[in-house]
């Protein structure tokens, strides 16, 4: 067609006017199965690139191959909203000479839309696009293969970055609508093989976690939910990953109904869960900055009141509209939780990087209740603490944490926790809950920490909340 | 004493395999991945059930999944019960 | 009654946390006869250390007959466990032998009478003498029915109504009472069908048990659900005991509620249900009163 932006993709990073030291951007819509980030700096290492700062919303176990680039220059910064596997752990360990900046989902949009991330190309990976570069996560032929639903992390990238490529593995006829992305902000179209591994994007169904403890903690969230005041006709609510705040969308759907109380939104992650409430009248609208599944996917591609929003709309902290502001319950998971209620969801115990910020505390603080749900050990792993190894969501912003020995309310919340007593919940000092945990596992050694900086959390507002130190064998 | 080589344990979540063998001297190799905060403790425990079982002698090979401490008690006096042949209980 | 195997101390370091009233550790039919000794090991350093709360704790030993049984006897003695259940128990003597190993171990300790003991019946002949086992012992807590070698001993097999299970349930029902002991039945194993699971439990709460034994902690909830009384229940309940405290009051031996007499039964009833009702946390103690 007249004025197709369609071209290889050494053709489409040379056009960019790319040079060394400047920030390239991805976003993490194709989860474990992403493709775009190592097949773009792969490429980029072969055209001799070298120095280039990589701004990704995030990156996980599939992005292992980084650790050659970063041996040999063509990457020196890095940052994300998480980091897993084995870049993570090399990373921990020292890799890169320059700390990884983490930044929340909403924090990034804040500092891209501020210019304090400037970025001057963008990849970003999209289902199907149209030869002017109108892009969506959403199928729109018969040949779609790689379908992710909401590109909400790709959006601040494409509105702000110097340059746009986007990469499709399905090049649909104009016009491709409804867009993510729009054509107008669109430089290049780069058709591949594929962007990612379906199969490692999102499962297919609902999945309920079966396992007792899970179901234990999810079931104490959602009482909790119950007794709080919170759950009256027109709430709003957000689930985080992990199989307990999943779960407990489904113990709520039963008290919606017999209470005939619903939702006006579910934000965030969309999940399967959060689309059978919608499509059963129990959950008005849906705000999707990510969808979960494929039941996710094919909803927001067919249902108008399944809306897709930027992670700026949803989360930044500098827009009073972002949705964030109007939420009133958010469930959250923890990797460990300390007894000033501040939680890190990003270092492991062993001192090691092994998650991502998410929405964590863009939600934890701008949510009417903020529930944690983590059990009080993993194993021989404390989830209670005396202090967390990395501050990531402050505790100010923290009113519940859930645990299987009881649940704590931050003192800043004495009406609620007067509220959750009277409805016969177990609600326990949080001190009393990190002696629990000591109790039955003992005093941990503290962690052989290095003295040099390998990650530097940002908080949602753009200050220095914590740095993250080399570990050491 | 004399010990032969035996075993105790699974290595399911919460549980440790304990595999001692003659040695000279106690000797410990712990793989566990929680060794970082809680080796130093782990091989604490088990070389105090060993003496406590009389023996001075071994190697031992742990391979933990975070096993609590009873748990590592009670597997290395499994495995300290099988390599000597004599039980802790009565006939 | 929450079963756990007792060679696993994943399952065994956090089975409390689900609320279960007591919770059998099983060296038994769970355990491989390599791992037996292991598991004795396991049970007895948990027992030990691990800090179970309210909860009761029961261990399911080896039949005495066994290489196995009177070490079990010793281990969990020592460990203080709160009830032994023996496995199999056909005849009242079995019973007195294990109090007797039981008193051994005790002695030795210095602290006789402390052990209780829980007789599951499983077979035809243990149906016949159950009224002899439950009151063979002043040890004796309950007795149990272990069903699925019950219905082989009788040359049938489970089917999902339990009209196999009648005779023996009513049977351990009455022979507990005569008795004055606990009643529990036996566990039912299929967790993704709940709806008979339920159903299982609605009939032996009618038949007269106590408790429910159980294999996973997804199945308290629904044991609970059952047994609690409906708060209508509760409420007459309350009213008939506040009766009878008028009564008292007044040296009235007569007991009467909205101008009618309430039988003895009557009462017994209505102050099960508000031990119920307080057991399953509906109920605040204070308000019983």
């Amino acid at each position: 067609m007249r004025n197709s932006k369609v071209v290889t993709l050494e053709e489409a990073i040379r056009r960019s006017g790319l040079k060394d030291g400047m920030t390239i951007s991805f976003h993490h819509h194709f989860r474990g199965g992403d493709k775009v980030v190592n097949l773009v700096v792969d490429k980029l290492a072969q055209m001799g690139f070298k120095d280039l700062k990589l701004a990704a919303s995030s990156l996980s176990d599939v992005h292992a191959p980084l650790i050659e680039h970063i041996k040999s220059g063509v990457i020196t910064g890095i940052s994300t909203s998480g980091l897993r596997g084995e870049l993570a752990s090399a990373i921990s360990h020292g890799l890169m000479k320059e700390p990884v900046v983490f930044r929340s989902h909403g924090g990034r949009g804040s500092a891209i839309a501020s210019g304090e991330l400037h970025i001057d190309v963008a990849f970003l990976g999209a289902s199907s696009c149209d030869e002017l570069g109108n892009a969506s996560g959403c199928p729109r032929s018969e040949n779609a293969k790689s379908i992710c639903g909401s590109l909400g992390y790709a959006l601040p990238d494409a509105q702000y970055a110097d340059h746009v490529v986007v990469l499709t593995d399905d090049l649909v006829a104009y016009p491709n609508v409804p867009m993510s992305i729009k054509a107008s902000q669109v430089e290049s179209v780069v058709v591949v093989e594929s962007v990612g591994d379906s199969s490692k994007i999102s499962s297919g169904a609902i999945r309920d976690s079966k396992n007792p403890r899970d179901i234990l903690l999810a079931k104490q969230a959602a009482k909790v939910i119950l007794a709080s005041g919170y759950f009256k006709d027109g709430f709003s609510i957000q689930t985080g990953t992990g199989g307990a705040s999943l779960a407990v969308v489904k113990y709520l759907r039963e008290s919606m109904i017999e209470q005939g109380i619903k939702a006006s939104f579910a934000l965030g992650g969309i999940t399967a869960h959060m689309v059978k409430l919608h499509e059963e009248g129990l959950i008005g609208k849906l705000i999707d900055v990510q969808s979960f599944d494929k039941v996710a996917a094919e909803s927001i591609a067919n249902d108008q009141n399944h809306q897709e929003v930027s992670s700026i709309d949803y989360a930044s902290a500098d827009h009073l509209g972002s949705a964030v502001h109007a939420l009133d319950i958010v469930i959250l998971s923890a990797l460990e939780v300390d007894t000033d209620f501040n939680v890190n969801v990003l270092v492991g115990s062993d001192g090691i990087i092994r998650g991502a910020i998410g929405g964590h505390p863009d939600t934890a603080e701008d949510s009417a209740l903020s529930i944690i749900v983590c059990p009080l050990l993993r194993g021989r792993i404390p989830c209670v603490v005396p202090k967390v190894t990395t501050l990531i969501t402050p505790g100010k912003g923290v009113d519940v944490v859930v645990t299987e020995y009881g649940i704590a309310v931050n003192p800043s919340r004495p009406e609620l926790a007067k509220a959750l007593a009277e409805a016969g919940l177990h609600v326990v000092d949080i001190k009393a809950l990190a002696a629990k945990a000591s109790s039955i596992i003992g005093q941990p050694d503290p962690l052989p920490f290095g003295d040099r900086v390998v990650g530097v959390v940002m908080d949602r507002h753009g200050k220095q909340l914590d740095t993250i130190h080399i570990i050491q064998e | 004493m004399e010990i032969k080589t035996a075993t105790a344990g699974t290595l399911e979540s919460g549980d440790i395999v304990i595999q001692i063998a003659p040695g000279d001297g106690l000797q410990i190799d712990l793989d566990s991945s929680v060794s970082a905060q809680f080796g130093r403790r782990i091989k604490e425990v088990i070389t105090e059930t060993l003496e406590g079982l009389g023996i001075s002698d071994a190697t031992v090979t742990a391979t933990d999944k975070g096993a609590l401490d009873c748990t590592i008690r009670a597997r290395v006096t499994a495995a300290a019960v099988r390599a000597t042949g004599k039980d802790v209980w009565k006939d | 009654m929450m079963f756990v195997p007792g060679n696993n101390p994943g399952m065994m370091a956090d089975a409390h946390i689900y609320g279960p009233d007591s919770i059998m550790l099983d060296l038994e039919d769970s355990v491989t006869m390599a791992e037996k000794d292991a598991a004795r090991l396991l049970v007895y350093n948990a027992l030990k250390t691990i800090d179970y709360g309210d909860t009761e704790m029961v261990v399911r030993i080896n039949p005495l007959s066994t290489p196995y049984g009177k070490k079990d006897v010793e281990a969990v003695v020592k460990a203080g466990v709160d009830v032994i259940r023996m496995p199999k128990t056909e005849t009242a003597d079995e019973v007195r032998e294990l109090e007797a190993e039981i008193i051994k171990v005790e002695t030795e300790l210095g602290c006789v009478g402390r052990t209780r003991i829980m007789a599951a019946i499983e077979s035809a002949l243990g149906i016949v003498n159950a009224f002899e086992i439950a009151s063979a012992s002043k040890r004796m807590m309950g007795i149990a029915l272990g069903a699925e070698d019950y219905s082989a001993s009788l040359k049938t097999q489970r089917t999902p109504g339990g009209a196999e299970l009648l005779l023996a349930r009513e049977t351990i029902v009455v022979a507990a009472r005569a008795a004055g002991i606990s009643c529990f039945d036996t566990v039912y194993s299929n967790l993704d069908d709940m709806e008979t699971f339920r159903k299982e439990v609605e009939l032996i709460r009618d038949l007269g048990f106590d408790g429910k034994s159980i294999i996973n902690p997804r199945q308290i909830e629904v044991v609970n659900e059952v047994f609690t009384p409906s708060p209508k229940a509760i409420e007459k309940s309350l009213r008939i005991v506040a009766a009878i405290k008028e009564a008292q009051a007044k040296g009235s031996g007569v007991v009467s509620l909205n101008g009618k007499m309430v039988d003895r039964p009557v009462v017994i009833r209505a102050e099960r249900t508000i031990a119920y009702a307080i057991a399953s946390g509906v109920l605040k103690e204070e308000d019983a009163l």
